[in-house]
């Protein structure tokens, strides 16, 4: 078949990586937020199954099939049970492969976790740092490599960041994981990372760049479709930062983003960008969805449940992405529609319909039961007559008949819902009260109340929850009759973002909302597009990467409004002349333009500043002229190297005379004369252009004839020169 | 054994990741193994061929489910049994042709056979025959049978020669073993070995001024084209690319670095090329029992154009890719559906698979393999020479026990 040619090079060429450096990993696991609350609370996040496999899983496996030797697995809340779940798997005895935990209670942060790794002094080369709940399948040997060769040259470069190209939903500015539209500036060139914010304001849908960066690079791409990965490939030098800088918590918005505002130390940080590949990290109930969707359309290969089955029992591929285990009970009747998983020992009752769900192990499912787009986990029983919608039921959950769940609902372990009961959208259940101190920003808490009650649940699960059990739920609770549970309140202002962040999908109106505020903003910002004030450059204008190939009118339409507006300002606000030029020479790289269009547009801003000085004549106008350009000369020569960028200008300066500015049709040939004179443009070029121009048509020669004399002159002029001699 | 136990874990870690890709190395590989699986086994004294039965069985039925459809990995593992099994059978009869001279011997309980009393001159001398012609199907069900559903040899008759036999059975476990390692090495240098094998025969196949169009790339069908222009044929090559892995490119560009001329089609050109062609030839990813093909997907459709146009359609297939199974058997599972990234960016179609927003609607589906019925495959051609595909089962019989067949099935009898 030829491809044992391919699979020998890999085989061996793994190896080899590995036997020069041990590669290390850090696997947080823990993602110091409160997102998956109410279900963290009694379980950690990355024990949380996905697809039937807790997370930590696929995260190990990647890992290891990436070249990983050794990961350190830090635990923070509910340490206890990360450890156990880790000593009862398989992965504690891998070959050639360690798995060692360590185990923090008073960490808040990641931030406060690599401290701690630090102090312990396991880390003696580069290593991947990952947090526990990522998905992927990527290959790391490219990436490391570049890392490497990057650090023989700049010891500079710590950290190197996996990215991928995933499209924001324009309308919501989310990315499909739930996140926020996220802005990096990129040296197309080097690679380095040179800005990143993920919390733009987007209400005025402007974004405010350093004047220095541009400064600092010649070239530099704006990107807003690309997703972070959340796996970096760091130096040793990263946990000595986070030592030295006590106040970093958070790895992006402290750590990523202190590094590029701080030039002191000139730290610098490069991205990696997959293609093929596969990677992203669960930060919210939605990404939890669009992950799990991901994998059953096995994007994530070989990560997928029929491959990768992790101990648990066989799972077969069937048509239209329907994953069974081999051992369920299924009636005659019940419909399961395409992309759904079902695990083992799974009972489903008469005409129940399943569509785009993903149900656990061991569940019983009654009759006349629609479940569509759910994450049901194990051991959940629901009964006749229910009707599920996007919801995620947690492990030991019982739902009585005729239940309903809107879309958005969590339900966490064990809790029970009431016959006829219908659960809200968007209402998170759970069988413990709402811790009462609940920070408004669900990002922003290191959790103090996580860890402690985190601690709490591993010193004493059991009592807890028993404890739980114990509190009498009335007959009629929150949940109708004979439920079990506290519908916890979202926090305030939280319900507006509600559904941004879960399982359901985003309903229509809320899109349709935002496309019409988005169109607002677009009447407003057409307004000022032409000029754009200084520093703010729109997401829009610079964003012309590679890909989206603009109509290249357009763009010279645009660049040429862009060099006048930076003339201008040059103008009003006295900036030198080696500072105009470094700006156009910006643009002139990121529109992908050639020195004669510098040349051209810069005489066309500067003539059209001269008509724009009131002037009363003719001869009012001119004298204009000559001040502009005995002032700016030096800027525009800079452009004029060569014979055709000159007749460039002579070329836009006609079009000029044509079309937007006939007043200095009649001024032609004085001003041509002054250009010649200034030594501007020299006199081949005039030659070259007549001599182009003798082909044209009648009309455009309009201005050649008006020249005519100054031509013949400059024909005469070095017989003169000879005859003087 | 434990270290045995971790060479086994890492080849299913291996194969559960797909980093094993290729029939050959991993027929290869699986064969290594049990090579050293059967080394590493303890031989007791009686009933050895059962004891090495009952490892190779236990480790095959792991190795063939990490990867169910490598279906290399399930033939290497019958052959191996099947060798097992012969090696077992010619022991026996070798042991019983010299019995059978020295009849008078007292020692003739020391024979495992000591309970089948009866054995006449005339069941030796039809032993020793069975031995002599290859073996059919007929007698690999009556003779297997009859070796592995051997009970154990009670332990108490005879203790008062212990001591004399126990040394003779070392000797002849030790003999088997050594035996079947031997056997399990020829087939290693037999997967090695099949790309030349097939490759000898490419002259015979391959006319003056021929064009013949391949898809993908396959290693033995490269080795084939080279060898027939290292004999100075002159021929072209078409080589359609291959979708969605696109590995035609490689081939073709190897080609053409050897001095064949060979042209790049797209696969939806293969119809229209065809007329122009006089030979398919293609690699296999398994030859099931029914003459059927299990191959890179876009094959089948290149099949029904060389049917169409009755060109001939030849599939090159190494004997490891002989499967004794048959495609409508519910253990081969057929395909393996693949990333679909390989068809197209993520990041350019992200929007579209938001299953956030209304737009959640676009799937991808990426199958690896096709399915080519028996009736258009014109010849194989294997490293025992060209077969039509209904003399498959024919091959297959030779190759493998009907009692492997399904390895997963626990041995009821014989312990």
């Amino acid at each position: 078949m030829g491809a044992q040619k391919k699979s020998g090079a890999r085989v061996s060429e793994d190896p080899d990586e590995l036997v020069r450096v041990p590669l290390q990993a850090i696997l947080l696991a823990d993602s110091f937020t409160t997102k998956f609350r109410p279900i963290t609370l009694e379980r950690p996040k990355v024990l949380l199954p996905l697809v039937n496999v807790p997370m930590i899983n696929y995260t190990l496996t990647w890992l290891e099939s990436a070249g990983v030797e050794e990961v350190f697995v830090f635990c923070c809340s509910h340490s206890k049970q990360v450890i156990n779940y880790l000593e009862k798997s398989e992965w504690l005895s891998q070959p050639n492969f360690t798995v060692a935990t360590i185990e923090s209670q008073n960490s808040v942060s990641a931030g406060d976790a690599l401290r701690v790794i630090y102090e312990r002094n396991v880390i003696h080369g580069d290593f991947v740092l990952i947090s526990g709940d990522t998905v992927s399948n990527m290959s790391l040997t490219q990436a490391l490599l570049e890392h490497k060769e990057r650090r023989k040259k700049d010891n500079n470069a710590v950290m190197t960041m996996v990215i991928k190209r995933s499209k924001p939903n324009p309308a919501i500015h989310q990315s499909r994981l739930g996140t926020d539209e996220l802005f990096m500036a990129i040296d197309p060139n080097t690679k380095q990372l040179v800005y990143y914010e993920d919390r733009a304001d987007q209400s005025r849908g402007t974004l405010h760049l350093d004047k220095s960066l541009l400064v600092d690079n010649p070239s530099l791409s704006l990107h807003h479709d690309k997703q972070d990965c959340y796996i970096d490939i760091c130096s040793p030098e990263v946990l000595s930062l986070f030592t030295d800088n006590f106040d970093y918590q958070h790895l992006r918005r402290h750590f990523v983003k202190g590094l590029l505002v701080d030039d002191i130390m000139g730290y610098k940080i490069f991205v990696h960008e997959i293609h093929s590949d596969y990677a992203a990290r669960i930060d919210n109930f939605r990404s939890y969805d669009t992950v799990s969707k991901d994998i059953i359309h096995r994007w994530t290969y070989p990560l997928v449940p029929d491959v990768m089955n992790f101990g648990h029992t066989a799972t077969k591929l069937e048509r239209q992405g329907m994953y069974r285990a081999l051992e369920i009970s299924q009636s005659q009747s019940a419909v399961i529609g395409p992309f759904t998983v079902i695990g083992s020992g799974t009972k489903i009752g008469n005409n129940t319909k399943i569509s785009n769900s993903v149900i656990g192990e061991g569940c019983k499912i009654g009759s006349n039961v629609i479940i569509e787009g759910c994450y049901i986990w194990d051991n959940i029983s629901v009964e006749d007559g229910c009707k599920l919608q996007h919801a995620i039921v947690c492990d030991g959950v019982i739902i009585k008949s005729g239940a309903v769940l809107e879309p958005g609902v969590i339900l966490s372990f064990k809790v029970v819902v009431g016959p006829e009961f219908v659960v809200p959208p968007y209402s998170k259940v759970s069988l413990f009260q709402q811790p009462i101190k609940e920070d408004s920003d669900e990002e922003l808490e290191y959790a103090d109340s996580t860890s402690v009650i985190g601690s709490q649940v591993d010193k004493s699960d059991v009592e807890i929850s028993s404890k739980v059990l114990e509190t009498n739920f009335s007959p009629a609770s929150q949940l109708g009759m004979g439920g079990a549970g506290h519908v916890w309140s979202t926090c305030e202002g939280g319900h507006e973002e509600e559904w941004r962040h879960s399982v359901a999908p985003i309903p229509k109106d809320k899109i349709l909302e935002a496309i019409k505020t988005m169109e607002d903003d677009m009447e407003f910002a057409q307004d000022d597009s032409f000029l754009p004030p200084s520093g703010e450059l729109k997401p829009n204008s610079i964003d012309s990467d590679d890909d989206d190939h603009e109509d290249s009118r357009d763009d010279s339409y645009y660049f040429e409004k862009e060099v006048e507006a930076t003339f201008l300002r040059a103008v009003h606000e006295n900036i030198q002349e080696s500072h105009l030029m470094l700006e156009i020479n910006s643009l002139k790289l990121s529109y992908n333009k050639q020195t004669s269009d510098c040349a051209g547009a810069l005489f066309y801003a500067m003539m059209k500043y001269a008509l724009d000085i009131p002037h009363s004549s003719a001869d009012g106008l001119l004298q204009n002229v000559q001040v502009v350009f005995t002032k700016w000369k030096k800027a525009l020569t800079s452009y004029l190297n060569d014979k055709d960028e000159q007749i460039e200008v002579i070329l836009k300066f006609e079009e000029m005379c044509l079309e937007s500015a006939n007043e200095f049709a009649p001024l032609f040939t004085t001003i041509l004369h002054h250009l010649y004179n200034d030594d501007v443009i020299e006199e081949n070029a005039i030659l070259s252009w007549e001599d182009e121009k003798k082909d044209a048509d009648e009309a455009d020669k309009v201005f050649v004839k008006q020249a005519q004399k100054f031509i013949q002159w400059l024909k005469e002029a070095p017989e003169e020169d000879d005859d003087e001699e | 054994m434990p270290d045995v136990q971790a060479l086994v874990n890492e080849f299913v870690n291996l194969l559960k990741k797909r980093k094993i890709e290729g029939s050959q190395a991993t027929a290869k590989q699986t064969a290594e193994l049990l090579r050293s699986v059967i080394s590493h086994q303890r031989v007791p004294h009686t009933n050895q061929a059962t004891s090495l039965i009952n490892a190779v069985r236990a480790v095959g039925e792991q190795i063939i489910d990490a990867n169910p459809i490598e279906l290399s990995v399930g033939n290497i593992v019958r052959r191996v049994l099947h060798i097992i099994r012969e090696e077992d059978l010619s022991l026996v009869t070798d042991a019983m042709a010299g019995f059978g001279m020295s009849a008078t011997s007292d020692d003739e309980d020391d024979v495992d056979r000591d309970d089948q009393p009866a054995l006449s001159a005339a069941a030796v001398a039809a032993a020793a025959r069975s031995t002599l012609r290859p073996p059919s199907l007929q007698t690999l069900l009556e003779d297997v049978t009859d070796s592995a559903a051997l009970p154990p040899t009670p332990s108490s008759t005879g203790d008062s020669d212990g001591k004399s036999r126990s040394v003779e059975k070392g000797t002849r476990g030790r003999k088997l073993k050594h035996d079947v390692i031997e056997a399990v090495n020829e087939l290693i240098q037999d997967i090695t070995s099949c790309h030349e094998q097939i490759a000898e025969q490419a002259v015979e196949h391959i006319h003056q001024n021929e064009v013949i169009l391949t898809l993908g790339s396959s290693k033995t069908v490269f080795e084939f084209l080279c060898a027939a222009k290292e004999k100075k044929r002159s021929f072209k090559v078409v080589v359609a690319e291959g979708a969605p892995r696109y590995r035609g490119h490689l081939l073709a560009k190897e080609l053409a670095a050897r001095g064949l001329q060979s042209t790049v089609i797209a696969d939806s050109a293969c119809f229209a090329m065809i007329s122009r062609v006089n030979m398919v030839i293609i690699g296999a990813h398994a030859v099931m029992a029914n003459g059927g093909v299990i191959a890179p997907i876009g094959l089948h459709m290149v099949a029904l154009a060389a049917h169409r146009h009755a060109v001939p359609f030849v599939v090159l297939a190494g004997s490891h890719k002989l499967c004794p199974l048959y495609p409508h058997n519910p253990h081969v599972l057929l395909n393996e559906l693949r990333s679909p990234s390989e068809l197209l960016d993520f990041g350019e179609f992200s929007d579209l698979m938001d299953s956030a927003t209304s737009l959640g609607s676009l799937y991808v589906v990426n199958p690896a393999f096709d399915y080519v019925p028996p009736d258009l495959v014109s010849l194989f051609i294997t490293d025992t020479g060209g077969h039509n595909p209904s003399y498959m089962y024919r091959l297959i019989a030779d190759y493998y026990s009907a009692d492997d067949l399904v390895v997963k099935q626990r041995p009821t009898t014989g312990s």
